[in-house]
């Protein structure tokens, strides 16, 4: 996948101006980008569109606020692929369709977690929320660059294991 | 300097499988002068070449061919095509394993002497006792270098053991330390003590941790009468008109087939493989499969209670630092039914690494309750359930639909929870909730039983031939020259991890061929 720190052909200005009510922006002409401007992608076969509700459909499932959506982006990018965009964009067509039915709106422009994670609710059983979800699983979690928000420090054979950097350092106890 | 048999060299013991049960006994004939070719499914991975890294581990080292699911387990919704999380490898899942090595208590030998009718329980007392495998179990902590045994130190207690040890002590728990682990404590064999690097179970880099990779198996190799054959898949056990087993169909890494004739062959593929294969060798002298004449092959599938806690703190653990499995609460392993349930279990330390940890704490949940349980991973601290299962004969491995690549039929894995099973955790769930909270945990986690590690009993030892599968040697009670040499033998679980009564069982199994053999009986 690509991603860039600042999205090409468009100032931050530009993006704001293009702002929605939650999650990334869609910069038109095949790409989407971030609200912070962190992260910018091309899209290979999906739209714009359909792949920032991808991504915030991603957040809703497993919500961490201290993960930027960058990593989102990077476990769900792999449905941005001709073999994957049909399904996909019918996936989300459906999960805005209910939105529309449940919240009056599409599922980007609902603006609490809250009533976004009720519509999730509703799709729960259907087998596009289950492929998203299961693929986050590893896809979102076994992000290395993760894995330091939640503290955890990954591979330690090459630094002696933790037999001298505090396997029982605990001091609460 | 591995020995190379001729295939139709029929004076060989052909081993299946080398963990535990196989990689032991395969060394152990090899000491004694015997000629023995194992047959591994699996590839040769070393210390050198396993992997910090849970996922990456498990592409690695677990058996992924395909297996199917069914029973009322949680693990047939969450995880359909993974009953157990065991490894394809020479030295099996004692590369996997996390080193607890407890002996079974007296009453386990005796399990329906001692727990008396349970509906729906098909309780048997094994045909060997507590005396007879005591000088086995010294053998077996002597070869592992088990910890608190031998006079051999125990490990060092890490901050997940700290926290678990607070408050297993805070409600009164006396039998609480690090384990009686098959990790070196100190140099043995020429393999160095523990490092506390955590990664237990993807292999252990620094080989301090017992696995018949790096022990048994390249002594069985050094003594020449030893050949390890990797990637060599068997199909299927075969038979001379005179019923006796002579050889085993296996299918080389270039998918040839290729028959290795032998004098005795052993099963040790696991509970799950071993009697898959046993069914899978049906033939019209045995239309229901070998050594099968009682139908009990395949059934009384057992995997241990299972289950884990983790409790989460308003301060860092990081449980992940440090020996996953040393520490453990031997109070609750008693039989004491006034707990409204038969049989005990050991609570014992557990950590998963992030990425398991997502994919295990809670299957298929999602939302803020999933993630801010994990959002305070570094906090928490995480202990597991072992306790004894009851063996049901519903329970059971049978041969699924689903074929292979080789052709065969899949095993199919059915378990559904006994009320004694579920009684046991729900007890076992409390009181792991309530040693964490005597810590001041903030939230405590009842996490539900993961594939299975502990596979058990599908071809279980009896007495008398008509209420399992092998005799108290191991051997099958229908074919003379057939054995099986693993977990699978399991008359029952008892609340101890099985590996190393795996252990004194094969040792001791090694001893009785060696004098068959002699004999001329086999």
């Amino acid at each position: 996948m690509t991603t860039t720190t600042a999205p090409r052909g468009l100032t931050r200005r530009q993006l704001l101006s293009r702002a929605t009510a939650a999650g990334a922006f869609v910069c038109g002409a095949g790409f989407v980008a971030g609200r912070d401007a962190a992260w910018a992608t091309e899209m290979t076969a999906m739209t714009p569109e359909s792949f920032a509700t991808l991504v915030q459909m991603a957040r809703d499932i497993y919500p961490h606020d201290r993960i930027p959506d960058a990593n989102y982006v990077t476990a769900v990018k792999g449905y941005d692929t001709p073999e994957e965009a049909d399904a996909t964009e019918a996936g989300i067509a459906a999960l805005d369709r209910r939105a529309t039915d449940l919240k009056g709106s599409r599922y980007l422009d609902i603006g609490w977690e809250r009533d976004r994670a009720e519509v999730l609710r509703s799709m729960a059983d259907d087998a596009f929320f289950e492929k998203i979800r299961a693929g986050l699983v590893t896809g979102l979690y076994n992000q290395k660059a993760v894995w330091p928000i939640f503290g955890y420090e990954g591979e330690s054979y090459s630094q002696g294991g933790y037999i001298d950097r505090g396997f029982d350092d605990i001091a609460w106890l | 300097m591995p020995a190379p048999f001729d295939l139709s060299d029929d004076s060989v013991v052909v081993i299946i499988g080398t963990g535990a049960g196989g990689g032991v006994l395969a060394n152990e004939l090899a000491q004694k002068g015997i000629g023995v070719v194992a047959l591994e499914a699996g590839g040769r991975y070393l210390p050198e070449d396993y992997v910090n890294d849970e996922w990456e581990s498990f592409g690695q080292l677990a058996w992924l061919d395909p297996r199917t699911t069914s029973g009322d387990w949680r693990v047939a919704k969450d995880f359909s095509g993974l009953p157990a999380w065991i490894v394809k490898a020479v030295g099996g899942t004692t590369t996997h394993w996390a080193g607890a090595s407890l002996r079974f208590q007296p009453h386990e030998w005796k399990a329906a002497t001692t727990y008396g009718a349970l509906e729906g329980a098909n309780l048997l007392d094994w045909p060997i006792d507590d005396k007879e495998l005591a000088p086995w179990y010294a053998r077996a902590e002597e070869k592992m270098k088990v910890t608190r045994t031998g006079g051999r130190a125990g490990l060092p207690g890490s901050n997940n053991y700290k926290v678990f040890e607070t408050g297993a002590k805070a409600l009164g728990y006396e039998e609480v330390h690090t384990g009686r682990m098959a990790i070196n404590s100190d140099w043995y064999d020429d393999r160095p003590p523990c490092q506390q690097t955590g990664f237990c179970f993807q292999g252990c880099k620094w080989g301090a941790k017992w696995s018949t990779a790096y022990t048994d198996i390249p002594a069985g190799e050094a003594t020449g009468n030893l050949e390890v054959r990797e990637k060599a898949h068997v199909l299927r056990i075969e038979h001379g008109p005179d019923g006796k087993a002579n050889g085993v169909v296996y299918a080389a890494e270039d998918g040839t087939e290729h028959k290795q004739m032998a004098r005795i062959v052993c099963v040790a593929g696991n509970s799950i493989e071993s009697p898959r294969l046993l069914l899978n060798s049906a033939s019209s002298i045995y239309p229901e499969g070998m050594a099968n004449s009682s139908g009990q092959v395949g059934r009384n599938y057992m995997r241990h209670l299972t289950g884990s806690v983790y409790g989460i703190f308003d301060k860092p653990v990081k449980m992940w630092r440090g020996t996953t499995m040393a520490g453990v609460v031997q109070d609750e392993a008693r039989h004491d039914p006034s707990r409204g349930f038969v049989g005990g279990f050991e609570l014992e330390t557990l950590s998963l690494g992030l990425p398991f940890m997502a994919a295990f704490l809670d299957p298929g949940a999602w939302g803020r309750e999933f993630t801010t349980a994990l959002d305070s991973y570094e906090n928490m601290a995480g202990m597991w359930i072992v306790g004894e299962d009851m063996p049901q004969e519903s329970n059971r491995v049978t041969l699924s639909d689903t074929k292979d690549q080789f052709g065969m039929p899949v095993a199919n894995v059915h378990y559904s929870d006994h009320q004694n099973d579920r009684a046991m955790r729900d007890y076992a769930y409390k009181v792991g909730m309530a040693m964490y909270d005597a810590v001041g945990a903030t939230r405590t986690l009842p996490t539900p039983p993961y594939p299975s590690t502990h596979n058990l009993g599908t071809n279980r030892m009896s007495a008398n031939p008509q209420d399992g599968v092998v005799n108290k040697w191991g051997q099958t009670h229908d074919i003379a020259n057939l054995f099986v040499s693993d977990g699978s033998q399991f008359t029952t679980g008892a609340a101890e991890n099985p590996t190393l009564t795996i252990v004194a069982l094969a040792i001791r199994q090694a001893d009785h061929i060696a004098g068959a053999m002699s004999k001329n009986e086999v």
